[in-house]
């Protein structure tokens, strides 16, 4: 919300410097965006007088002028303009000065070898306008030699605000006055003062029939009150007010139509003129019909529908109620009979319609946060006392139809929930006399009437709202929390706990974190079977689906990483897959993914060549972060089906139980590699299922009882012959399984094929520790167990090397 | 010259000579061997008269053992020298680069949100977590912003084209305020809508469809919520100047709150912390009003609307709160001096390393917050 400083002094009596009043703006909850003051860019400009203009010497098209700008020596300025002649009085910028429409600083440079000192400016060239065809032509009485920005009178400094959604009163300068006279700022003058120079601001009866209007829809359209204006002339509106526009970006049009934008600035009354002779009988606000069409304003034409308000006659529609006019009603020159609309049209109705037709407009910005349902009478006569005044005319009585929502509205408060809610201690008769300042009613048992310009205003919070922010909130003392009584407890959960673990353990493992974005493009997801979410309004095609799986975001990450000379990529990411539930609800499901590229170890001295990631580099990731997530990594089985993305020879998953997958690792599919442009060197990727790993059970600080064994562990050596199909996990756990009293770890430490093995089958040398209890081992334990691993190999066809 | 005093010029100096252990071993046999010069003079004691050998034993057995000792010292010296011969042609170069150990790191949201986790505890405030994909009443109804709700539609929301099995529209969390609504929710529904205190914080990811170089779609931010009796805005105020005061790690710094409107809070501010201009460089803290101070937003917060209170279903009357929610990009980027949010989802290992944080560097009270 725009508006300057002289325009808020039309409504407000204050002293106060710009500096106090933008200050205190932003602490009465009006947040500051800026101030800029027009005349700073003019000022260096002069108005100044040509005081002959000839011909250029080598150039049709330009002349050679000599402006006198109030200095002791006149400039030669050579000037394309074609309006340039001697006399002529217009704005002057000396060398050095910056234009800011053209954002260049002036210099003296020759032009077709014709030296030129300055510029003489068009409205462009100063930003007040579009025309460019000529140089300013100031009147002729324009002093020459002062400063522009002083002639025009740009000397009022533009203050922007923003305002928010629950102040419909501040969208006008009056509401912003009366705040900051609420906070010691000067004080509210009277509307009737301020519109004295109209006539004043109270209601006016004209003469003649009133104006046919009336409301056929009610709920979107309560109130429609309209006057008539009959023999006005439609030129150009004064001075003061076009340039109190302008100031706030608003463009003047007509006067009819100024009037009705600076009654909106100024009062938040947006308001609505149309031309009578346009109209075909009665002016109605109903429903649109399916498939009615209406041109606006804005020159774009919108196909309406029956939830939404218009205001039409028997023919068309000429407004879409409360939001932007009809082209073909609109006043223009030729308009001599006007009817001014001054109506009170529903929050949430105004809300949709907007939101539908995807169409905003200052209008709508009003009537959407909810106008003064009380002031529509004096809208009116506002309005139709600055037609009279600038437009000339009879006004006509006022039709007034249906009934806007004025119930009084009345909230019982006490003082004291000042401090218990706003930390605030205030006496009341304080907080009594700024709820007055602001327009509240304050009766004496604390009932206090909330003014009709204040819809936000519902309950006790909003009144202690108000007077803490008129106080300021400076004012409130910081008081320490109360503290929870006993020892501290652990305040996050076992979920957080584990998250903070596997994440720390990662990046000590030397894998780098990253955070990727939770939606990728539908071609990323497609080898992961696509995503159950997939974003109705996404920002890009990149970024429509929410993830299912890690490996996407963590392959795109690797693969910018590659194009920028990266080497060897570690990359994890600790996040969220995103499913649907049966109930359409989210399942989201905690995840880790690991992704290894590029070198394993980079080509050195020792080894020469780099080396390529393995499944099993990959697998060494998953086995220590499920082990630091607290899964028990010893009851895991290795099973496949690590999915479609995975190398189907170079993957696996591991369980707990055939169903229950806690991670799947492994070699990326080569074609799902090149799907995200790795072409060559293996990729490796895992994902660690955070959410399926079950929650150790807290059984306190206490451990399970342990003394180390007395005796010392013994260890035995065996090689085995076996099926090169057997699996080396699998004829492992079957050894464990031997004896499992003694028997308490069976690792395998070669394994061979070829020479001096059959055709068919490997060699995997195994040595199994065992551990004696309470007596060592006798020769005849030691051949009793090793017996029995003998026996338990064979189970996968495994047979003792002779 | 003795027999005694010969063979001990004899074998002293040849011992001292020796030039390697077998030579050392030949005159240990000549000497001491059975068959040696020295064992065999020994053998001559057992003919003694007892007389004599008490005045020839000693000198024998002397000899013997100055012999001995001198083969042993010498055996010494030549082992050493051997150890030393074989060690210098074991020398490598140890300015050769060792094997190395790839460096992994944690993301700076992380660190940031686990320093949060830190300071908050502190204050006896636990995490909560909610979905990140929600449904528009926990985002917006039970929130205070009902389906024409300006604010509504000022929230850049992305959303699904399917309703939930209650025909909820689904979206993507705008901001962290739901996990208030479902905590409350929990709260109510556990106690049998008694309720108890509440302090918790909710960081974690949220979305908005926005992107310039302050705005990414995908964004984090933590929420807190307070919920007791007689908790007011001097309660607020305190505990943003805490935590602020702990995460930057600073005591000289000054929060401004500004009346401002969110739907879900009653009042409402937003806080603006002072920055000053340390040493060139732009820092939290210090004097807002010094020359090139001034202030940031960094929070919005309030106290929470008794409406949200009672839809969430606990008793407005009994209980009131705060809540305010908070940045966590930013906040990162505020400490740790990034100034291109997009960077942080970029997955560039350049920057991850830069920026990111030791495996170690876990935040705690004791050791310091800002690792």
């Amino acid at each position: 919300m725009k508006f300057t400083l002289g325009w808020l002094k039309e409504h407000l009596e204050t002293d106060a410097s710009l500096q106090e009043i933008t200050d205190k703006l932003t602490a009465i909850g009006l947040e500051l965006e800026g101030v800029e003051n027009p005349a700073d860019a003019l000022r260096p400009f002069k108005v100044a007088k040509v005081l002959s203009a000839g011909p250029h010497p080598n150039a049709d098209k330009l002349q050679l002028l000599s402006v006198n700008d109030g200095s002791d020596k006149p400039w030669q300025v050579v000037c394309g303009a074609p309006n340039a002649r001697a006399g002529m009085i217009g704005v002057f910028g000396p060398p050095g000065t910056y234009i800011p429409g053209s954002d260049f600083t002036l210099k003296p440079a020759k032009i077709r070898d014709v030296e030129s000192f300055g510029m003489m400016c068009s409205a462009r060239e100063l930003e007040l306008g579009e025309d460019h065809d000529g140089i300013m032509d100031l009147p002729a009485d324009a002093p020459v030699g002062t400063s522009f920005a002083d002639y025009i009178g740009a000397d009022d400094p533009v203050i922007d605000i923003s305002v928010t959604p629950n102040r419909q009163d501040c969208m006008g300068v009056r509401g912003i006055a009366r705040d900051l006279a609420a906070a010691g700022i000067g004080k509210l003058k009277a509307l009737n003062d301020v519109y004295a120079p109209a006539g004043g601001a109270e209601p006016l009866e004209g003469e003649g029939a009133a104006p046919d209007v009336r409301t056929d829809d009610p709920a979107g359209c309560p109130a429609f009150y309209a006057q008539s204006v009959s023999g006005v002339t439609n030129g150009t509106s004064p001075d003061w007010m076009q340039r109190r526009l302008k100031a706030v970006g608003q463009k003047p049009i007509s006067t009819l139509v100024d009037i009705t934008n600076f009654v909106m600035i100024d009062l938040g009354r947006p308001l609505h003129v149309y031309d009578r002779a346009k109209l075909a009988g009665p002016l109605v606000a109903r429903k649109a019909k399916p498939g009615e069409e209406v041109l606006a304003l804005n020159g774009k034409t919108y196909v309406l529908d029956e939830t939404l308000t218009v205001i039409a006659d028997d023919q068309s529609v000429h407004d879409i109620g409360g939001i932007m006019g009809g082209e073909h009603s609109g006043a223009s020159e030729s308009t001599r009979d006007v009817l001014i609309e001054c109506a009170y049209f529903d929050p949430e109705h105004i809300a949709r319609t907007g939101q539908k037709l995807m169409l905003t407009s200052d209008a709508r910005q009003r009537f959407e946060r909810g106008v003064d349902p009380e002031f529509l009478d004096h809208g009116l006569a506002i309005a139709t006392r600055l037609v009279l005044a600038h437009c000339g005319g009879k006004a006509s009585a006022v039709t007034r139809a249906g009934h806007p929502p004025m119930d009084a509205r009345t909230v019982k408060y006490d003082p004291a929930f000042c401090a218990a809610l706003g930390g605030m201690d205030v006496k009341h008769d304080t907080q009594c006399a700024i709820l007055e300042r602001l327009g509240f009613i304050v009766a004496d048992d604390w009932t206090i009437t909330i003014p009709t310009w204040r819809r936000d205003i519902i309950g006790t919070a909003d009144i202690v709202e108000e007077v803490v922010r008129i106080i300021g909130l400076d004012a409130i003392k910081s008081v320490p929390l109360p503290r929870a009584a006993g020892v501290a407890k652990p305040t996050a959960s076992a979920a957080q706990r584990q998250e903070r673990k596997v994440r720390r353990m990662a990046a000590s493992r030397g894998l780098n974190e990253a955070v990727n974005w939770s939606f990728i493009s539908e071609k990323e997801a497609a080898p992961f079977n696509g995503g159950d979410w997939v974003l109705a309004n996404p920002i890009s095609e990149d970024l429509k689906v929410m993830r299912p799986s890690l490996l996407p975001g963590l392959l795109s990450a690797a693969k910018r990483n590659v194009d920028r000379g990266a080497d060897s990529i570690r990359l994890f990411e600790v996040g969220r897959r995103y499913f649907r539930a049966p109930d359409g609800t989210s399942d989201e499901r905690a995840t880790l993914g690991i992704l290894l590229a590029g070198n394993a170890r980079s080509r050195d001295w020792q080894s020469g060549k780099a080396q390529d990631f393995s499944p099993y580099d990959v697998k060494a990731e998953v086995l220590a972060l499920l082990e630091a997530a607290g899964a028990p990594v010893a009851k895991l089985m290795d099973f496949g089906e690590a999915g479609a993305h995975y190398h189907p020879g170079q993957s696996g998953t591991l369980r707990l139980g055939p169903k229950k997958i806690l991670a799947a690792y492994g070699t990326l599919h080569p074609s799902t590699a090149r799907a995200f442009g790795f072409k060559k060197a293996p990729v490796m990727a895992a994902e660690i299922y955070l959410d399926a790993i079950p929650e150790k059970r807290a059984n306190g600080h206490m451990r399970e009882a342990y003394a180390p064994p007395p005796l010392q562990a013994v260890t035995r050596d065996f090689a085995f012959l076996v099926d090169e199909k057997v699996a080396a996990g699998d004829l492992l756990r079957t050894i464990k399984g031997a004896d499992k009293k003694h028997l308490v770890d069976a690792r395998l430490f070669d394994m061979f094929a070829g020479e001096g093995v059959p055709e068919g089958q490997k060699s995997i040398a195994v040595e199994v520790t065992l551990q004696p209890l309470d007596k060592s081992f006798t020769d005849d334990d030691l051949k009793a167990i090793s017996d029995a691993v003998v026996k338990a190999a064979a189970k996968q066809g495994a047979e003792l090397r002779g | 010259m003795s027999e005694l005093e010969a063979l001990r010029a004899k074998y002293l100096p040849q011992i001292e000579a020796a030039g390697d252990l077998e030579g050392l071993d030949a005159l240990r046999v000549a000497a001491l061997g059975k068959q040696g010069e020295i064992s065999a003079l020994l053998k001559t004691l057992g003919k003694m008269t007892p007389e004599q050998r008490q005045s020839e034993g000693p000198k024998i057995n002397g000899l013997r053992e100055d012999v001995a000792a001198a083969i042993a010292a010498r055996k010494d010296a030549l082992e050493a020298a051997a150890l030393n011969a074989k060690l210098a042609g074991e020398a490598l170069d140890l300015t050769l680069p060792p094997t190395e150990s790839p460096l992994g790191s944690v993301h700076p949201v992380a660190q940031v949100m686990d320093e949060l986790a830190e300071i908050f505890a502190d204050l006896g405030f636990s995490v909560a977590t909610g979905p990140e994909i929600e449904d528009g009443w926990h985002n917006f109804t039970a929130l205070n912003m009902p389906e024409s709700h300006p604010a509504r539609a000022m929230h850049d929301t992305f959303y699904f084209p399917d309703a939930n099995a209650a025909g909820e529209e689904m979206l993507l969390r705008t901001h962290t305020s739901p996990v208030q609504i479902r905590t409350m929710m929990e709260v109510a529904k556990r106690t049998g809508r008694v309720g108890e205190p509440i302090h918790i914080i909710a960081p974690g990811r949220t979305y908005r469809s926005d992107s310039d170089a302050t705005h990414t779609p995908m964004f984090h931010q933590v929420e807190g919520l307070v919920i007791d009796r007689n908790i007011h805005m001097g309660h607020l105020k305190w505990t943003l100047e805490t935590f602020v005061r702990a995460f930057f790690e600073r005591d000289d710094i000054v929060l401004r709150l500004r009346p401002s409107y969110f739907p879900f809070t009653e009042p409402s501010a937003e806080v603006d912390v002072g920055f000053s201009v340390e040493n060139g460089k732009r820092v939290i803290g210090g004097d807002p009003l010094s020359e090139n101070g001034g202030w940031m937003e960094i929070l919005g917060s309030g106290m929470v609307n008794r409406r949200v209170i009672e839809h969430c279903g606990l008793d407005p009357d009994v209980w009131q709160g705060f809540a305010f929610g908070c940045g966590i990009d930013r906040l990162a980027m505020l400490k740790y001096g990034m100034d291109d949010l997009r960077a942080f989802f970029d997955g560039d290992l350049r920057w991850i390393r830069h920026y990111g944080f030791g495996a170690l560097d876990v935040p705690t009270l004791s050791g310091g917050v800002g690792a």
